[in-house]
């Protein structure tokens, strides 16, 4: 199975879902992810499993919570607007610790926005977007075969963690189409000693719930859930660190960002600018390690983003201070060039940061 | 070899995706490094498509392709909005049954297929894209027959099997066109 077949990166994440044991999809039709849910209409019928198109995203995230409390893989995709309505229910999955993934193809925004392409969800990905005290695992994939291999991660970091993974795509990596590898390695799912599955009369009764009136006790559990969310930081951050080996410029960028990054990377280092990157494959927990590694050797950051600049602030947190950081951007569905992004190396190499 | 970016483009329903989309697998199918990405936004429903293929040997960077080496404008509207963006020494394939103008680029090499016609005219009205995309093969010297044959087996969909001889012979009559 190890041959590579086309897909586009929502198929990929669909197949990738499917291959991971998720048995149970609830969505609702927005662009430009609706190829998840075409896929999973088509697939859950003929393998026994569950295609659901809810009444709104409200609902969807909902049955998401019920499937996970009862112990089984689940997920819900939707692009930015659609995230919006879900935030309610993803935090109530934190507040349950329950498992879930769900896919962020983001587009443009505020608002309904637009269709095209976009990453200014990174805020309400890695700073929670609900209410409350919690984190989601993001995962920002750069290729249709990391659409598919982050898609396995997140079931399998969701279940290890009892936590809420997301996938935060764009429509580039959605809707594109590039050779992927679907021999992926599943753990196997480990015991869910909590899940609803039924006493038998033979243990006492498993509540999932997010309501705790008492203050002393709620405290606790938010405690403890910061103490999980200390270890996932220790053990699964991501990142791909390229051409950094002697780079005089940091660039930071995630998803499409970098792969147009690398377009420019190679065109400035043809030109003797020693340029390369860090791309955080992990957006929470956030990769700050290198960066602040990165900040004792480079003159400067370039922070490339489909923002007005969001994840800046964490590398710029990373850096602490150390090196000047820079922006570089287009929003609203626009994607910066590789021209841009070679002008922004340019003009750093000139002027820019802390002369060495 | 080195990288060669297509942008392909026309009106929705000429089978735009659908060449972009075999260029993409005969290069899988070689081996080579590939990437496609399709214009999904609001000018898909208004008439207008397009897709940018990448064909290489070194992993895929951007997937966008902003600045063709090989441009294929299957109408007019297509052809004034890219035309300007070829590389200089690129190559341009207009379907010239749609496009009545001349270029207005000297430094690119144009070939002007009367593809929409040559479909009519031939009982294969639906496969002026595969024609355009024949002329591409042989003036880059790929058409090697069995790679097309393969990869026209991979892009046709079970449904339609019965129009792999159609698209050969489309191939056939654009390479020697």
């Amino acid at each position: 199975m190890s041959e590579k077949v086309l897909m586009k990166g929502n198929e990929a994440i669909a197949e990738a879902a499917i291959l991971a044991g998720c048995r149970h999809y609830f969505g609702y039709p927005i662009t430009p992810q609706t190829e998840i849910a075409a896929y999973m209409a088509k697939r859950m019928p003929k393998i026994g499993g569950t295609f659901l198109q809810a009444e709104s995203e409200i609902a969807a995230i909902n049955m998401v919570y019920g499937v996970s409390a009862a112990g089984k893989r689940v997920m819900t995709s939707s692009s930015s607007p659609g995230i919006s309505l879900k935030g309610e229910g993803i935090s109530y999955l934190a507040g349950a610790d329950l498992p879930a993934l769900v896919v962020n193809v983001q587009r443009g925004g505020p608002g309904l926005g637009g269709i095209q392409p976009s990453q200014s969800d990174y805020f309400q990905a890695t700073r929670g977007g609900g209410h409350g005290d919690y984190h989601m695992i993001v995962l920002a994939p750069a290729s249709v075969q990391e659409m598919a291999e982050f898609t396995v991660r997140g079931f399998e970091l969701a279940d290890q963690y009892r936590m809420t993974a997301m996938i935060l795509a764009d429509g580039t990596m959605g809707q594109m189409m590039e050779p992927v590898s679907l021999d992926l390695h599943v753990a196997p799912m480990p015991e869910k000693p909590w899940a609803t599955t039924g006493t038998r009369m033979q243990r006492p009764h498993n509540i999932v719930n997010s309501l705790y009136l008492v203050p002393e006790v709620l405290e606790r559990s938010n405690f403890e859930r910061y103490e999980r969310y200390r270890t996932v930081e220790e053990n699964e951050t991501m990142y791909e660190s390229y051409r950094m080996e002697d780079a005089e410029i940091c660039i930071a960028a995630f998803g499409i960002a970098a792969r147009v990054s690398k377009n420019a990377i190679n065109a400035a280092r043809a030109e003797g600018i020693r340029v390369g990157m860090i791309r955080p494959q992990t957006l929470w927990p956030f990769p700050s390690a290198p960066f602040r590694a990165a900040a004792d050797r480079v003159r400067c950051m370039i922070s490339v983003e489909l923002s007005m600049g969001q994840m800046i602030e964490d590398v710029r947190l990373a850096a602490e201070c150390r090196v000047p950081v820079y922006l570089c951007n287009r929003v609203g569905g626009m994607i910066p060039e590789p021209e841009q992004i070679l002008a922004a190396i340019r003009e750093a190499a000139k002027t820019g940061g802390n002369k060495q | 070899m080195s990288t060669t970016q297509f942008l392909f483009s026309g009106f929705g329903g000429q089978g735009i995706l659908f060449a972009g989309k075999f260029m993409v697998y005969k290069g899988m199918m070689e081996g080579r490094q590939v990437s496609w990405l399709p214009s999904y936004g609001p000018e898909m429903r208004g008439g207008t498509a397009s897709c940018s293929v990448i064909v290489g040997d070194e992993p895929v960077g951007s997937p966008i392709v902003t600045h063709p080496d090989v441009l294929v404008a299957m109408n007019l509207p297509s052809f004034d909005r890219y035309e300007p963006a070829v590389v200089p020494g690129g190559m341009v394939f207009l379907d010239s049954t749609l496009i009545g103008r001349a270029p207005a680029r000297s430094d690119v090499t144009v070939y002007a297929v009367p593809a929409t016609q040559m479909a009519s005219d031939n009982g294969i009205p639906t496969l002026a894209n595969m024609i355009i995309v024949g002329k591409i093969l042989r003036v880059l010297g790929q058409d090697g027959k069995a790679d097309v044959e393969a990869a026209l087996k991979k892009v046709i969909s079970a449904k339609h099997a019965d129009m792999l001889d159609a698209n050969l012979r489309a191939l056939q009559l654009g390479a020697n066109a």
